[in-house]
């Protein structure tokens, strides 16, 4: 917390923000599209699969199949399981260069100057983490359900009529809103908590390596914990 | 001139710096020196403002760094330019950007100007050829004169240097140490040098403090060291047998 509150005291200039910034989106933001885009369409074609095999009962319709898929991407696939992912890519980054400039004094030089570290260092990953994550997160929801899409096309299990019929039937539109509010929350501690690991990182490659192993561990905690929470507060 | 007023620092318990008292004078390049452990880089990050005394004050031109609000610290901390031990260059950025930056964060100059005053910091450290490399594609007497360069583009009136000869040959120390003893000379400014470095101690040692477990013990010039009377500092300077035998 005191940490947060220092990044926004003795801050500079707003072209400096804008530049750190847009470059942290491309780093955070435009270098994990790969990652999401594999990971989400995988986890669609997955979920699709195993709710066609678990479907037996044959008074189900099979464009439940569709349904729960589009459920279960924009629920809790897209944005737990995407930042869970982005936590180990995003998180271990964020951890190890913030970490790696504190033990080579690139930090102390910062302070020296007169700039405030903190904020310089950690206050543009937090802005194009919370720009850049939640547009992740809805890549991965759409990916997620096309993934499906073609995991139930290629396998047999369902008809293309009967999977956009299923997709678009009883649709909550909260659920969208439900998975962008966890997308910010979860990009806000997935981008502080790594931050705060590396910047409080003393001692040499190895405590950088453990600073960035233990970023992983309580971003991922954080997310799962925040979902519990999120989940019991906004659906319950 | 920077004056440390009555300086203690604990860590954990631990007695680190104990009622240090020093001026560094403007216009020469002054040395703190002693054994590793003895408090030497604590007192300078005392002096930077990197570390908080426990008691005591730091003092720039009459002006109290140690007590200042905010803007006034702000105001010394854009006077001071620091080498740090190992260059502490950023390494997302080129020798040209690395001395650049704090042009860029602190300063209103046009980006003509700014560009005029990095190469002249470059040239005057002799790294013109070098504008363009990355930290990663130098070696270590380049990054400290890169960091040197940094240093100085602000037109700093302090200039701190951490173990500016660490890790580099003799030749590389002995171009270092002229170089900070030449930027001293030529803009008048107040340096501060740590090091356990003997040559450094008798080449550039124009004012010299010597700590010994967390205290000042002897103050003197390069001048007069060799002849100190004082066992622990003739113990460290004494240490090697070369510079008994060449006492003798």
């Amino acid at each position: 917390m005191i940490l947060m509150g220092s990044l926004f005291i003795r801050r500079e200039k707003f072209s400096v923000y804008w530049k750190l910034t847009i470059e942290e989106c491309i780093l955070i933001g435009v270098n994990s599209i790969f990652i999401v885009a594999i990971v989400s369409s995988f986890i669609g074609a997955v979920t699709c699969i195993q709710t066609a095999a678990n479907l037996i009962n044959p008074l189900i319709p099979i464009y439940v199949v569709a349904s729960v898929t589009r459920e279960m991407s924009i629920l809790e696939l897209a944005p737990t399981f995407t930042c869970v992912v982005l936590a180990g890519k995003v998180g271990s980054s964020i951890a190890g260069q913030i970490g790696t400039m504190k033990i080579t004094e690139q930090v102390d030089a910062l302070e020296v100057m007169g700039i405030n570290s903190a904020s310089y260092l950690i206050l543009p990953k937090i802005i194009a983490s919370l720009i850049t994550i939640p547009m992740l997160v809805t890549i991965a929801a759409f990916l997620s359900i096309l993934g499906g899409f073609i995991a139930g096309r290629l396998g047999d299990i369902i008809s293309t009529r009967d999977y956009v019929y299923g997709i678009q039937s009883d649709f909550n539109q909260f659920n969208v809103t439900f998975a962008l509010i966890k997308a910010f929350i979860f990009a806000f501690l997935i981008s502080s908590i790594s931050a705060f690991q590396g910047y409080y990182t003393k001692g040499g490659a190895l405590e950088v390596g453990q600073s960035s192993t233990m970023a992983v561990v309580k971003s991922c905690i954080g997310v799962l914990v925040a979902d519990l929470l999120l989940a019991q507060l906004l659906l319950n | 001139m920077i004056e440390c007023k009555n300086i203690n620092k604990s860590f954990n318990g631990k007695q680190i710096l104990k009622n240090v008292n020093a001026v560094f004078e403007k216009g020469k390049t002054n040395l703190i020196i002693g054994a590793s452990g003895t408090g030497k880089s604590v007192l300078l990050k005392t002096l930077v403002g990197l570390v908080v005394p426990d008691t005591g004050s730091v003092l720039y031109n009459d002006r109290d760094f140690t007590h200042s609000d905010n803007e006034e610290r702000q105001s010394i901390r854009r006077e001071i330019g620091m080498l740090f031990q190992g260059g502490a260059l950023f390494d997302s950025k080129t020798v040209e950007a690395n001395v650049m930056f704090p042009l860029d964060m602190l300063s209103n100059m046009s980006k003509s100007e700014k560009a005029d005053r990095v190469d002249f910091c470059l040239q005057r450290v002799g790294l013109s050829h070098a504008k363009k490399l990355m930290p990663s594609e130098i070696s270590g007497g380049m990054a400290k004169r890169v960091g040197i360069a940094r240093a100085i583009a602000m037109n700093s009136q302090y200039l701190f240097c951490d173990e500016p000869n660490s890790g580099l040959d003799p030749q590389t120390s002995i171009l270092i140490d002229n170089l900070i003893q030449e930027i001293t000379h030529e803009y008048d400014i107040t340096t501060v040098v740590v090091t356990h470095d003997m040559n450094s101690m008798l080449e550039i040692g124009e004012s010299i403090i010597f700590m010994f477990k967390g205290e000042k013990i002897w103050e003197g010039t390069k001048d007069n060291i060799l002849n100190t009377e004082v066992k622990d500092l003739q113990d460290f300077i004494f240490a090697s047998k070369l510079i008994r035998d060449m006492k003798s």
